[in-house]
């Protein structure tokens, strides 16, 4: 008996360490075998150059074939930037509301259908931008065709919202209520309370929000996929269609034959955004920490 | 004696209660209060734990109303305005009744930031020039004897300032509002013996330019300083008299018992 006690314990520990340092294991994992499937183009056939500077992807070509990621790239921070502009300040907005403004009750209702709207798969948003904002975008803007930057960006802003509003509504809640009765008691309005003390207290956890919002959106593949048109192009409007990095590798990754050149392009595709949302997470998690000085406002 | 010292007033009373009564809910947490507390004098509120000083203290700047599950009945007035009016602001009460907390709590914004936040809640955005404020804040800071500690560092946040560093701060703030009033719940029960003794001498020096009303459970704080002492239990004001009063000549045998510490 005493004998068994023994060794369950140090068992039970180094298998929960192994479920934590799994985590890491697979980051690894994955950075691997992206760089192992990139490198011989990345490293090879690749012109690095026009990789990045080209606007012309064109794989296909039986004359010369082109991988310039520029326009994939203009697609994603398009449409990235039109999401974040919309669901930035709705989304802090939700959270102040959630978290100073609104009753109990509503505070609860309203974080439960936050919670749901996080989990709607990312195709069923790709059917509402295809089927529901292309003929209202139609309508309203008198374009040829509703699926472009515009439907992908509000697509991608109503799927960075919720996690926006978490995140953020949870910085808030993490305020002392210590602050907001020292205020109260100054006179401050509710909204000054908001904007002079909540905001300057939780401004890290309200950046890692954004800064979340901002990796979903850039990551995010379907939805983009069925909204943005589909079309190889620096945009120069709202109502130009695009096509996103993420977008490129989903659609075209079935018609490749492993191991050649394009293959290995939409491999590197796949390091330059791994390499963006590494960035985007770091930051975000540095934010959180608090890498700050010691004034502040 | 002390309505001599100010003539010039409409009343020797800053705040006044009458038949006030408070519940949490179901709970009633004052009874009956009634009383009146002199301008420029420093009134201590004393009793044993839940007796309803804290809640007492709270209601005369409306604070109290945070809690959605307050209900009040009776009149409370300041300055002989009733709070309860129509047409006061509570913007306005707060500005004229400040509040010290037990816990010292500056916000987690500058110092300078912190002395003008009052000041900013309460004047149009830029009315204040570069140097009227850093006036403010310097004679606000110098009034709680804080500035030769602070001078060189207004830009550091207040949260890492020392405890009584902070609590002296957090009176500092008020002054720029030019309160008539000041409520202090506790103000030295997180510090030190010698911050303690900071926290007094500067009470000493706020007396008479503002009325105060401190809450203390601390009972040779409250001979120390007050002039007057209000004793309370359960919710009702068992004596209200001079404070020399209240500790060598007690009228009721329950002060007197609490003074001389057989409960609370």
């Amino acid at each position: 008996m005493h004998a068994a006690l023994d060794w369950t314990g140090p068992l039970a520990e180094w298998m929960i360490r192994l479920c934590g340092w799994s985590a890491i294991l697979f980051v690894f994992a994955i950075f691997f075998f992206v760089f192992r499937e990139g490198a011989p183009m990345l490293f090879g056939g690749l012109d690095l150059r026009e990789f990045f500077t080209s606007p012309n992807w064109r794989p296909d070509s039986v004359v010369r074939a082109q991988y310039g990621i520029l326009a994939l790239m203009a697609g994603t921070i398009a449409v990235t930037l039109l999401a974040m502009l919309m669901a930035v300040p709705f989304g802090l907005g939700a959270a102040v509301y959630v978290s100073e403004f609104a009753g109990s009750r509503t505070k609860e209702t309203l974080k439960v259908v936050i919670e749901l709207l996080a989990a709607i798969p990312s195709v069923v948003w790709g059917f509402i931008g295809y089927m529901v904002l292309n003929p209202v975008i139609i309508w309203a803007t008198g374009a040829p065709i509703g699926i472009n930057v515009l439907n992908g960006g509000i697509i991608l802003a109503l799927m960075s919202v919720p996690i926006i509003v978490s995140v953020s509504e949870d910085a808030l809640r993490a305020v002392p209520d210590t602050y907001r009765e020292a205020a109260t008691a100054m006179g401050a309005s509710r909204w000054e309370i908001v904007y002079r003390v909540l905001f300057p207290a939780a401004k890290n956890g309200l950046l890692a929000a954004v800064l979340l919002g901002v990796g979903r959106a850039i990551g995010e593949t379907m939805a983009v996929l069925m909204a943005t048109g589909h079309a190889i192009q620096i945009p120069h409007s709202l109502l130009d269609p695009v096509r996103t990095m993420t977008a490129t590798i989903a659609a075209e990754l079935g018609e490749t034959v492993p191991g050649d050149e394009h293959y290995g392009a939409l491999f590197v595709i796949g390091i330059v955004l791994l390499t963006i949302t590494f960035i985007v997470n770091l930051s975000a998690d540095l934010v959180v920490k608090g890498i700050r000085g010691q004034t502040s406002d | 004696m002390e309505t001599a010292t100010v003539p010039e007033m409409k009343s020797a009373y800053s705040m006044r209660t009458v038949d006030l009564n408070l519940y949490y809910g179901d709970f009633q947490a004052l009874r009956n209060v009634t009383i009146n507390v002199r301008q420029g004098l420093l009134t201590g509120l004393i009793g044993p734990s839940g007796c309803g000083k804290t809640t007492l203290l709270r209601c005369f700047n409306r604070i109290n109303e945070r809690y959605g599950n307050v209900t009040t009945t009776g009149e409370i007035t300041v300055l002989d305005k009733n709070i309860y009016d129509a047409d006061v602001s509570l913007s306005e009460l707060r500005k004229c009744v400040g509040m010290v907390f037990q816990r010292p709590n500056p916000l987690p914004i500058s110092i300078y930031n912190n002395v003008l936040f009052g000041v900013r809640a309460h004047t149009r955005r830029g009315s204040l020039s570069r140097r009227e404020k850093d006036g403010l804040v310097e004679s606000a800071l110098r009034e709680v004897a804080l500035w030769d500690a602070v001078k060189d560092q207004l830009q550091k946040k207040a949260t890492l300032l020392t405890l009584e560093q902070q609590q002296k701060l957090c009176i500092a703030r008020l002054l720029p509002l030019k309160p008539r009033v000041i409520l202090m719940d506790e103000p030295c029960s997180a510090l030190d013996a010698e911050g303690t003794e900071q926290i007094e001498s500067l009470l000493n020096s706020l007396r008479e330019k503002y009325t105060v009303v401190i809450v203390t459970h601390n009972m040779a704080q409250a001979r120390r300083t007050t002039d007057e002492c209000i004793f309370m239990l359960l919710g009702e004001i068992i004596e209200h008299n001079k404070t020399t009063d209240i500790f060598f000549n007690p009228q009721q045998p329950q002060t007197e018992d609490y003074i001389q510490g057989r409960y609370g």
